[in-house]
């Protein structure tokens, strides 16, 4: 319990003295890259809510990622080109206010994820896997066949969305608006956690005719989990399309949904602070590995390979041993 | 005399050709345990499963307090109050022996559905789940993983976790198993207070048990109830005496 | 004329339908018999085209070529589930995603060092190239057409051993009862290990005859992957009649809905958006015939308990 607590402080410690410091060797790059860890540690901890929590293995959450990456390009690209999003039966224009587009990415994704989980929580097991992985790569062919948003080609954006007072182009204060949005999100998961609902959803998770012998329907719990879960994955979507001032289907991809998967394994199911450590171990993989060989997935296969077969905890696992439980 | 609080009108469930249950009716009154009795594969947990829901039976209907809950789903006939503990533990395993019972406590209040204050702080809560672990004895083990219970502690969590629902009616599915002399003794001296609260339907093979606390013991053979009566009723029974307690003698 | 197209896309979509259904028996088999989720299937069946491609150019024979990718499948498939799928039977379904996750990511780039990342060619041979005519006037493609008579040839032969013969009474005893073959006394990790070869096979079969229509190149398994996910997801996991009637219901579905949507919509929209509309909707088809499909039956049409 200790360990993991240094181990979660220690994290989240290094988070910002690493890019601090590239900021004042100005190395511009190494920011980028801690703030690519930091994005992708808020899709996992989404992730994580309905995985490991709820014990939901979505196989289809890039299409929330995409959906908040869309979110952002389709607002933001209204903007640029000063054209009307929709002209009847009411007028709604784009916009490239960040807050704004956080919201909209936010509740786009959480009703996408609202019909997607009522739709694929009728199933278990396998199914569900499958399931979400088809209606990720639904959306995946729809924004594909989206010309109107640049179909395959995606949509670019030349200038990052505005937050007051900042300078979303300079990439430390770019960096500092995800950094605080991560801890914002980390402590509302672990608020959440341990809340009424927390208990009851992993309650469900471990058994649910417990759940409801006690006079509570799983479905429920699980619906709320998943869209809570699609919400906050969204949200890192439309920070990771301002970070690249780019959105494409790429981001919807059965891969991307892999991948986010894969931060939360690195990391350690079901612990708050697991995705953010898989993630963060994630960059620094695809960042030494990618520049010691062009075919640096092998590695990356092996490595999850060898996590999956033989540290099941992941790296909090390894570290911090098996998880006690909390009183 | 008043209406029973649980009334099992009927139930019929086949499974392809073999029946399991054969036009069952027994209910429960105000103030008494009435055991359900019978050799393993007589259909016990498959009668229980259709009085608390999860299984829908092909004939008949259950009514609970004065009510047909026999569409509603186990949920909700949980929250109208039927206690329900099961015969293979269901618990959640990863919780301390508190959490699980804190999750009754809570599933019985019903506002689940916050998500920011911790609810093991919420006294109340807490207050209600440790007065159940009081009475079941288990207040030492508050902290003990739940995985790490013997099965005769689990089966006393489960009765902890029933009394956090405040119910209505009890549905014990053989709550002594595993539980050793002792322990057995102890939950005797328990039910048998626990019967002025809400009475129980008592699934039992512990012949002891049954006998010094049912006041009415239904005896189910083949998905059939053969018998129904007092103690000393279906003590002298003889068809009871050679389709099951004979065996039990024997045995 | 019209009625003629939609013929051929209709023997298209038969055909789509057809393989679909080798990559979808082979996946709904070694769920059935072993409770694995198997993303690796995609990886074999590029495999079998890549093989198959090598083969033809070395050779120039269409036949060696799809002997080999047989063979090259098989073995890729004995040598996974020797080392890595036998330690997964007993895990969860998370923990099979992701060690299979992880081997298509080895596949695909250690495939990608060895061939690069050009995409190879096989071309079908002489006697199947051109067309045939069919009855009522219709031509149709040769290749395609025995990629039908081939595809349902393979299938009443995965029927035939499953109803009739010793390796089939025993693959429907492991999807009934795992502890009844082992007291049949059938060694079940060689059955499990035979199981997962026989489906390599079909899928490396599979890559090898599409590979001669498309390009044989890395990442050409997974969307074939996922249609054959949704297959027996709408057939209903773990039988083979789900597999066959799912890959032809979606094979179908895919082919005449990019065919005859756009068609729709220009009855009452703009020709430009009819093709729009209507070319979103049809890549979207087959995934609502799976959510429909499943909101009636969870467990898919042939889905047991």
């Amino acid at each position: 319990m200790k360990r993991e607590f240094l181990l979660n402080g220690g994290l989240l410690i290094l988070l910002v003295v690493i890019p601090a410091v590239a900021w004042f060797t100005d190395e511009p790059f190494l920011i980028t890259l801690v703030t690519r860890a930091v994005i992708f540690s808020i899709a996992g901890i989404g992730l994580n809510f309905a995985l490991g929590f709820g014990g939901l293995v979505s196989f289809g959450h890039a299409a929330f990622f995409g959906l908040g990456g869309y979110a952002m390009g389709i607002l933001a690209y209204h903007a640029q080109t000063y054209t009307p999003m929709l002209e009847w039966p009411v007028l709604v224009e784009g916009t490239n206010s960040m807050m704004i587009i956080w919201v909209i990415a936010i509740v786009v994704s959480a009703l996408a994820a609202l019909a997607i989980g009522a739709l694929s929580l009728r199933t278990t097991g396998v199914y569900f896997i499958m399931i979400t992985l088809a209606f990720g790569q639904m959306l995946y062919y729809f924004t594909i066949s989206w010309s109107a948003y640049g179909g395959e080609d995606g949509l670019s954006i030349y200038v990052r969305n505005g937050f007051p007072g900042l300078n979303t182009m300079d990439p430390i204060q770019f960096f500092i608006i995800c950094y605080v949005l991560l801890l914002v999100v980390v402590y509302g998961v672990y608020r959440a956690e341990k809340s009424p609902f927390g208990l009851m959803l992993q309650a469900a998770r471990q058994n649910e005719d417990r759940v409801q012998a006690v006079g509570q329907v799983p479905y429920r719990l699980y619906l709320t989990a998943f869209t809570i879960s699609g919400a906050i994955t969204g949200l890192a979507g439309a920070l990771f399309a301002d970070l690249n001032r780019f959105v494409s289907p790429s981001m919807l991809s059965w891969q991307t949904s892999g991948e986010i998967m894969i931060f939360v394994i690195l990391g350690g199911v079901g612990r708050v602070f697991g995705p953010v450590a898989g993630a963060a171990l994630f960059v620094l993989l695809e960042h030494s590995l990618g520049g010691l060989s062009e075919y640096w997935h092998i590695y990356l296969g092996a490595i999850l390979l060898g996590v999956v077969l033989f540290a099941r905890g992941g790296l909090f696992g390894l570290i911090a041993g098996r998880e006690v439980a909390h009183d | 005399m008043t209406e029973p609080v649980l009334d099992v009108r009927g139930l019929t469930k086949r499974f392809g050709g073999l029946v399991a249950s054969k036009s069952i009716s027994l209910d429960l009154r105000t103030g008494e345990i009435h055991a359900l009795i019978g050799p393993n594969g007589a259909g016990k947990s498959t009668l229980i499963k259709q009085i608390a829901g999860g299984l829908q039976p092909d004939e008949g209907s259950v009514y609970f307090d004065g009510t047909d809950v026999s569409p509603l789903s186990t949920a909700a006939r949980a929250r109208l109050g039927m206690g329900r503990t099961f015969q293979i533990s269901s618990l959640a395993m990863d919780y301390t022996v508190l959490q699980n019972t804190v999750l009754g406590a809570l599933g019985h209040r019903g506002d689940v559905f916050r998500f920011f204050r911790p609810v093991m702080k919420d006294k109340k809560l807490v207050q209600a789940a440790e007065n159940a672990l009081e009475q079941v004895g288990l207040a030492e083990f508050r902290a003990f993983r739940t995985s790490d219970l013997s099965h005769g502690q689990r089966r006393q969590l489960e009765v902890a976790v029933a009394l956090t629902l405040e119910p209505k009616a009890f549905l014990m599915d053989e709550p002594m198993a595993g539980l050793g002399l002792e322990g057995s003794q102890r939950l005797i001296g328990f039910l048998d207070g626990l019967r002025s609260k809400a009475p129980i339907l008592l699934v039992e093979h512990d012949m002891d048990a049954v006998f010094t606390l049912a006041d009415r013991v239904s005896v189910l053979v083949y998905g059939e109830i053969i018998a129904s009566g007092s103690v000393a009723e279906i003590r002298s029974n003889p068809t009871v005496r050679t389709a099951y307690l004979g065996e039990e003698d024997a045995g | 004329m019209s009625w003629i197209l939609l013929v051929e896309q209709t023997l298209n979509g038969l055909q789509f339908g057809v393989m679909l259904f080798l990559m979808a028996a082979g996946l709904t088999l070694i769920f059935g018999v072993m409770g694995l989720i198997n993303l690796v299937h995609g990886s074999l069946y590029m495999i079998g085209a890549f093989a198959a491609a090598a083969v033809a150019a070395a050779t120039g024979s269409f036949l060696l070529a799809l002997i080999a990718s047989l063979a090259a499948a098989a073995a890729a498939g004995v040598v996974v589930e020797t080392t890595v799928i036998r330690r997964l039977y007993d895990r969860d379904h998370l923990d099979q995603v992701l060690a299979t996750f992880a081997l298509i990511l080895i596949f695909s780039e250690g495939t990608r060092w060895v061939f690069g990342s050009f995409p190879l060619f096989l071309d079908p041979p002489d006697y199947l190239s051109g067309s045939v005519s069919l009855p009522f006037g219709i031509e149709y493609s040769r290749y395609r057409l025995s990629l039908i008579v081939v595809g349902l040839a393979v299938a009443a032969g995965l029927f035939w051993m499953i109803a009739k013969t010793r390796i089939g009474i025993r693959i429907r005893a492991g999807e009934n009862d795992r502890e009844m073959i082992g007291a049949l006394g059938i060694d079940i990790s060689s059955l499990y290990t035979l199981v997962f070869a026989l489906g390599a096979a079909l899928a490396g079969l599979a890559g090898a005859l599409i590979g001669a229509i498309q390009s044989v190149q890395v990442g050409m398994g997974e969307p074939v992957l996922i249609l054959a996910f949704v297959v027996i997801v709408i057939g209903g996991i773990g039988s083979i009649k789900g597999a066959l009637i799912g890959a032809i219901l979606v094979g179908l579905t895919d082919t005449l809905g990019g065919f005859l949507l756009p068609k729709l919509f220009a009855l009452f929209l703009s020709p430009s958006a009819a093709t729009s509309v209507g070319s979103s909707l049809a890549s979207m088809s087959i995934y609502i015939l799976m959510a429909g499909v499943l909101l009636v039956r969870p467990k898919g049409l042939f889905g047991g308990v």
